[in-house]
């Protein structure tokens, strides 16, 4: 038997030897640092939930009716009546949030080491676009299931793009093929969720890692491992991603696997956070919600565009701020003026930035699930107070903190006292 | 500091009050209780559904609450000619609109949208209003278009809000009675649970499996996360 298949994958390989040599050059001989930490799961974590989504997509899809007057019912129809239905739509709704969780822990083990700077700027660049892409796939989704947060949810972003001058109204007339959010968007975003956003986002993923592989992974102490080579042409700090990151990356994904299940079969809903609850009343074109919240992963961006403040009644300099919160990453590799990558020889000045700028992400996350009302409001009257609820007051200074932590970067990062790197990864 | 962040990530803590209404009382449901899962049914049958459906649900699936075919088609299904039908109710959403001022919602997945809390609290919080249209009104829901479907089993019950003391702090209630009902409070209550034990069931029927395949599930990663660090030891041995 053993020697049958042997035998067969020689024939396979005489013909086709580009499959061992890919094998080669992407695992087996890709020379991986040997000092990778726990923040270095997220990526391949990043393709598992991807995976995931699809396989799980395309079942749902199966089953799912791209129709207004359906789409509520046939969900209810996965969730009840289909055998193992319930199954594959909490594996679905929980991937949703678990791919923004692993995707802002690998964003940020970025920017704890540095990894988006030369020579990884394109790398950084695919992973942005990934971002990205990943969001409207998700905004996409979430009209699906077709209930109250879903539909106002999918009204609030497409109004978004009215507010931009002279074309607004018509792009958005156009972004929903109707005067208001119908079946005819819930078509188009059907179509846009199930084939096209993932195609792009496939793409993409094959474009970062084989932009990664040609320039070789960064690692905790910033150093290139390439600059030292042993007599055999190999890095001396590196190992073969293939067996020694294949069998640790099966290690952290059964961990990943086990936080995953728990959360799908005991808290599906995450008190509201991954499955809202006013998403369980069908779409009502006639009943606006009080509260409108989209779902946790936007409300960073959805903070800042609640707190700049509107201008001649038009909301689009809230919208500018929110569009250039996201697309400021694109220039992070140049606004890094720093000599070093990795946190670990870094400065105070950097250090500071970034632990504010964790802060500021997590407020403004916050705040943006809740009523601008959730803190109250300031007991006593200013004329520059154009509100006095003390949310969005918070919203704006940590707004300005968030675009502080980039545009002042060229500065903090030049000044900062930088330690010592060493030339060979530390244990 | 990882383990800070993992806890900011997935359990952001809010508690989602009453938003400063009437305060919710907690519900005592118990979703492996057959009995009551069955009384609840009943109660849903015979006071809901005339206005209420549950079009989502079918009447067969209520033998996984320990009923057989033959119960369901004698006891239940009084909207229904066959048993695999949807659980739709009586009125038409027009009717509805007509006699309410808004068509009775679809209960299959209330308890998902409400939660078991509301519910529970809602549905014990009438009182007689003669300004309101049906007669009725609810704290928990003010002006709420339904008139108070169970005042048989309850009795009727006056409400008085006062102002809080010294003008800080929650409103005060206080309920009199103005009729005894069929029921006394105590059973009146066990009689909400239970249908507030099945509306949950029905908004989500597979509970059950589902921590059941859970608990399994978390078992095997269990096993396969010790032979997945064994493995990898074993390969990083050699790793200086």
């Amino acid at each position: 038997m053993a020697a049958q298949l042997r035998a067969l994958w020689g024939w396979f390989d005489a013909r086709m030897p580009s499959v061992a040599e890919q094998w080669k050059i992407h695992a087996a001989a890709y020379y991986a640092p040997k000092n990778f930490n726990f923040w270095y799961f997220f990526g391949s974590l990043a393709m598992l939930v991807l995976g995931i989504q699809i396989v799980s997509g395309i079942f749902l899809t199966m089953n799912y009716k791209p129709d207004a007057a359906l789409a509520f019912g046939s969900v209810e129809y996965i969730m009840r009546d289909v055998p193992g239905g319930w199954l594959l739509r909490y594996i679905h709704s929980t991937g949703a949030s678990a791919f923004f969780i692993v995707v802002y822990l690998h964003m940020f083990r970025g920017l704890l080491y540095g990894s988006y700077k030369q020579p990884r700027e394109l790398v950084w660049i695919f992973g942005v676009l990934i971002y990205l892409t990943l969001m409207g796939e998700a905004f996409f989704g979430y009209l699906l299931p077709w209930g109250q947060m879903s539909y106002w949810g999918a009204q609030v972003i497409v109004n978004l793009f009215g507010t931009v001058p002279v074309i607004g109204p018509d792009l958005a007339l156009w972004i929903r093929g109707d005067y208001v959010v119908s079946d005819a968007t819930l078509n188009r975003f059907f179509a846009l969720h199930v084939i096209a956003f993932p195609l792009v986002l496939l793409g993409l993923v094959v474009a970062h890692i084989l932009a990664l592989h040609d320039v070789g992974s960064n690692n905790p102490d910033g150093v290139e491992i390439k600059k030292v080579k042993g007599p055999d042409g190999h890095p001396l700090d590196g190992i073969p991603f293939h067996p020694y990151y294949t069998v640790k990356d099966i290690m952290g994904a059964v961990l990943f696997l086990a936080v995953f299940c728990f959360i799908l079969f005991f808290v599906p809903e995450v008190g509201g956070y991954f499955l809202e609850y006013n998403n369980f009343i069908p779409a009502d074109p006639l009943k606006t919600p009080p509260h409108i919240a989209p779902v946790w992963y936007f409300t960073p961006y959805y903070s800042i565009l609640r707190a700049v403040p509107p201008l001649f009644h038009s909301q689009f300099p809230g919208v500018l701020a929110m569009g250039i919160a996201t697309l400021i990453l694109f220039f992070l590799p140049w606004l890094d003026r720093s000599p070093v990558k990795s946190i670990r020889y870094r400065g105070t000045l950097y250090k500071s930035a970034l632990a504010m700028f964790v802060v500021v992400f997590l407020v403004l996350g916050y705040l943006g699930t809740e009523p601008t009302t959730v803190w109250g409001q300031f007991g006593f009257d200013a004329f520059f107070l154009d509100t006095k609820d003390v949310a969005t007051w918070v919203a704006r200074v940590c707004t300005v903190l968030y675009f502080a932590f980039f545009f002042l970067m060229p500065w903090y990062t030049a000044r900062d006292e930088v330690k010592p790197v060493p030339e060979r990864v530390t244990a | 500091m990882k383990k800070t962040i993992f806890s900011i990530l997935f359990f952001p803590f809010v508690a989602i009050a009453a938003e400063g209404g009437y305060p919710l009382d907690p519900s005592p449901h118990d979703p492996r209780d057959l009995v009551s899962l069955q009384a609840g049914a009943r109660t849903f049958v015979n006071y809901c559904l005339g206005c209420h459906g549950a079009q989502y649900v079918r009447y067969q699936s209520l033998t996984a609450i320990g009923l057989t075919e033959t119960q369901i088609r004698d006891h239940l299904m009084f909207t229904a000619d066959k048993i695999g039908e949807p659980v739709r109710n009586t009125i038409s959403a027009k009717e509805g609109k007509q006699w309410f001022g808004v068509a009775p919602p679809d209960l299959s997945v209330i308890a998902r949208s409400r939660g078991a809390d509301w519910l529970y609290t809602y549905l014990r919080s009438f009182y007689r209003d003669p300004k309101a249209a049906t007669g009725w009104n609810n704290a928990v829901f003010p002006n709420v278009g339904m008139p108070h479907a169970l005042w048989m089993l309850q009795g009727e019950r006056r409400l008085e809000v006062a102002a809080p003391e010294g003008g800080h702090g929650h409103l005060q209630y206080k309920w009199s009675e103005l009729s005894k009902g069929a029921l006394s409070t105590t059973e009146y209550d066990a009689t909400v649970r239970d249908l507030v034990n099945f509306l949950v069931y029905v908004g989500e029927p597979h509970a059950a499996s589902r921590r059941a395949t859970g608990v399994l599930t978390l078992f095997v990663l269990g096993v396969l996360f010790v032979l997945a660090y064994l493995l990898k030891k074993e390969y990083w041995k050699d790793v200086k």
